[in-house]
């Protein structure tokens, strides 16, 4: 092995050690108080029993060979990640008000790696709601996919869809820098990201200009991906390998803009 | 001075139309202790955040441990250690899983891991409560904690933003003693901030005043004395040299 091979491996080594620092950090807290994870989730359990069941009666929103709880059980899901992952930059502001971001910033971490640490961290909470989601669609007699490769698909689209909104969220907080502003902005993207997206309805039944907004939302292609490796006999409308392509690489983008905007939230 | 570990040249920093530090140059060598004093708002966090890395100057050069602050924030963050005025160790986790976190991002190797670990918490007497929630330490526990995590790499260099704010005499007592422990075993130097005369005093080689952004007076604590009158206090040091006059900390209930 060359020696410039070495130093690449190492300081990939070195960036990993840091990103799983960080993201086990956030993971260890939940171990310390799981009632954090059982208040999130109520809100899945609500959309599917309370919403599915009553939208379930209205006859054309789902496909043909699809029950209306099929359909929404991938949408409550990427909707669960996205409100765990959405108010995310709400902890990095408090981190700053108590000085815990300054012991970050301080260490000789690349941002990049505290970025991609803090992102991971937020898809442990998200990965946690995919198991109240799968059992609660099981017990309404959703037909899931429990094969091993799909369920690791879910996955892998749970913690990008998670890094990607909670990175997303980060870089909302490095340019508001107050939690006031923040909550207000917040709430103000969370429900256009939600609704002009495939997730309570498909692509199909919106007209023009929202199915195109929609084609333009990173979380479509988490629905997409979800839909077609959750539910058995569903396939990707958009395509699988788009809807990881898209993910990854609106992610890799929003840790270069969070890379360099994190550590302005404490100057 | 030659073996300079921190050598500040003109460095300044200026938001908007306020200049918050006024090309200030200074050097500290290696294992001196150097105490910024100064009033509210001199400019002494905001001196302490560029030498970290944690603010860029508007002009001026700052080296740590040889680094430049600008050209290589990496390298110097590799090589100080910091325990902010805030409290920076993470509620939500235990001691030792603070201590954890420090020596993953410092990259100590792992085989050295769990002996620094327990080596850091020993030297801080929180071997006992390292396994508690750090929001159930009290303040001086919570500061030791810090000083654990940034001298866990062993840097040349410690800054400590008012190390002692909010604790009782007792505490700030620990604290000290602790650094000073900490000192002899790793020879770092030190550049604390502080509002404590007596802090100052006892516990820096040298003293840097600011006031209004610029550095007005640079010694020993017996040299600022004697320029001052052969009975000066540094109290009255500081009064003459900034106009401005200490507030006694009330004593606690």
């Amino acid at each position: 092995m060359t020696p410039s091979v070495q130093r690449v491996l190492s300081a990939c080594d070195a960036f990993g050690v840091r990103v799983f620092a960080v993201a086990t950090a956030e993971a260890v807290k939940l171990r310390h108080d799981p009632m954090d994870l059982a208040s999130r989730a109520v809100q899945p359990v609500l959309w599917l029993v309370l919403f599915g069941q009553v939208m379930a009666r209205v006859r054309g929103i789902a496909g043909a060979n699809t029950s209306y709880l099929e359909f929404l059980s991938p949408g409550v899901l990427a909707q669960s990640v996205l409100f765990v992952a959405i108010f995310y930059g709400l902890s990095a502001i408090w981190e700053r008000d108590l000085g815990v971001l300054h012991r970050y910033l301080v260490s000789p971490a690349p941002r990049s790696a505290l970025v991609l640490g803090k992102a991971l961290a937020s898809s442990v909470r998200a990965l946690s709601q995919s198991i109240v989601v799968y059992v609660c669609a099981a017990a309404l007699g959703v037909h899931l996919q429990l094969a091993v490769l799909p369920i690791v698909g879910v996955a892998a689209l749970i913690v990008l869809a998670a890094a990607l909104f909670s990175t997303f969220s980060l870089i909302i907080a490095c340019i508001v820098k107050t939690r006031e502003r923040f909550m207000g902005i917040g709430q103000f993207l969370t429900m256009p990201i939600f609704f002009a997206s495939n997730a309570i309805y498909p692509l199909a039944l919106m007209p023009n200009w929202l199915r195109a907004i929609a084609i333009a939302n990173p979380l479509s292609y988490a629905v997409d991906g979800l839909r077609a490796l959750m539910l058995r006999g569903t396939h990707s409308q958009l395509g699988l390998g788009l809807d990881f392509a898209v993910l990854l690489a609106t992610l890799a983008v929003l840790v270069a803009i969070a890379t360099r905007l994190y550590p302005r939230l404490t100057q | 001075m030659t073996g300079a570990v921190v050598e500040a040249r003109a460095l300044t920093r200026v938001f908007g139309k306020m200049t918050a530090v006024d090309h200030v140059s200074f050097e500290v060598a290696a294992g001196e202790r150097i105490a910024l004093i100064g009033p509210n708002g001199a400019g002494k966090s905001t001196l302490m955040k560029m030498l970290t890395t944690m603010l860029p100057p508007s002009e001026g050069t700052a080296s740590v441990a040889g680094y430049d602050v600008v050209r290589a924030p990496q390298q110097v963050r590799a090589h100080i250690g910091y325990v902010p005025q805030l409290l920076s160790a993470d509620g939500d986790l235990s001691g030792y899983e603070n201590v954890l976190l420090s020596a993953r991002l410092y990259l100590i190797p792992r085989a050295e891991r769990a002996r620094r670990i327990a080596e850091a918490l020993a030297m801080m007497d929180l071997t006992e409560a390292k396994d508690r929630l750090v929001r159930t330490f009290s303040g001086g526990m919570a500061r030791r904690l810090e000083i654990a995590q940034s001298m866990l790499h062993r840097p040349p260099v410690l800054f400590m933003d008012e190390p002692t704010v909010g604790l009782d005499p007792n505490g700030r007592r620990t604290v000290w003693d602790h650094v000073q422990k900490l000192r002899r075993d790793i020879g770092s130097a030190i550049v604390f901030s502080t509002h404590y005369m007596d802090e100052a005093d006892a516990e820096a080689d040298r003293i840097a005043l600011i006031h209004a952004g610029k550095l007005v007076a640079l010694g020993s604590p017996a040299e600022l004395k004697a320029r001052n009158g052969a009975t000066a206090s540094l109290d009255e040091v500081f009064q003459r040299l900034t106009g401005a006059r200490f507030e006694p900390v009330a004593p606690s209930a």
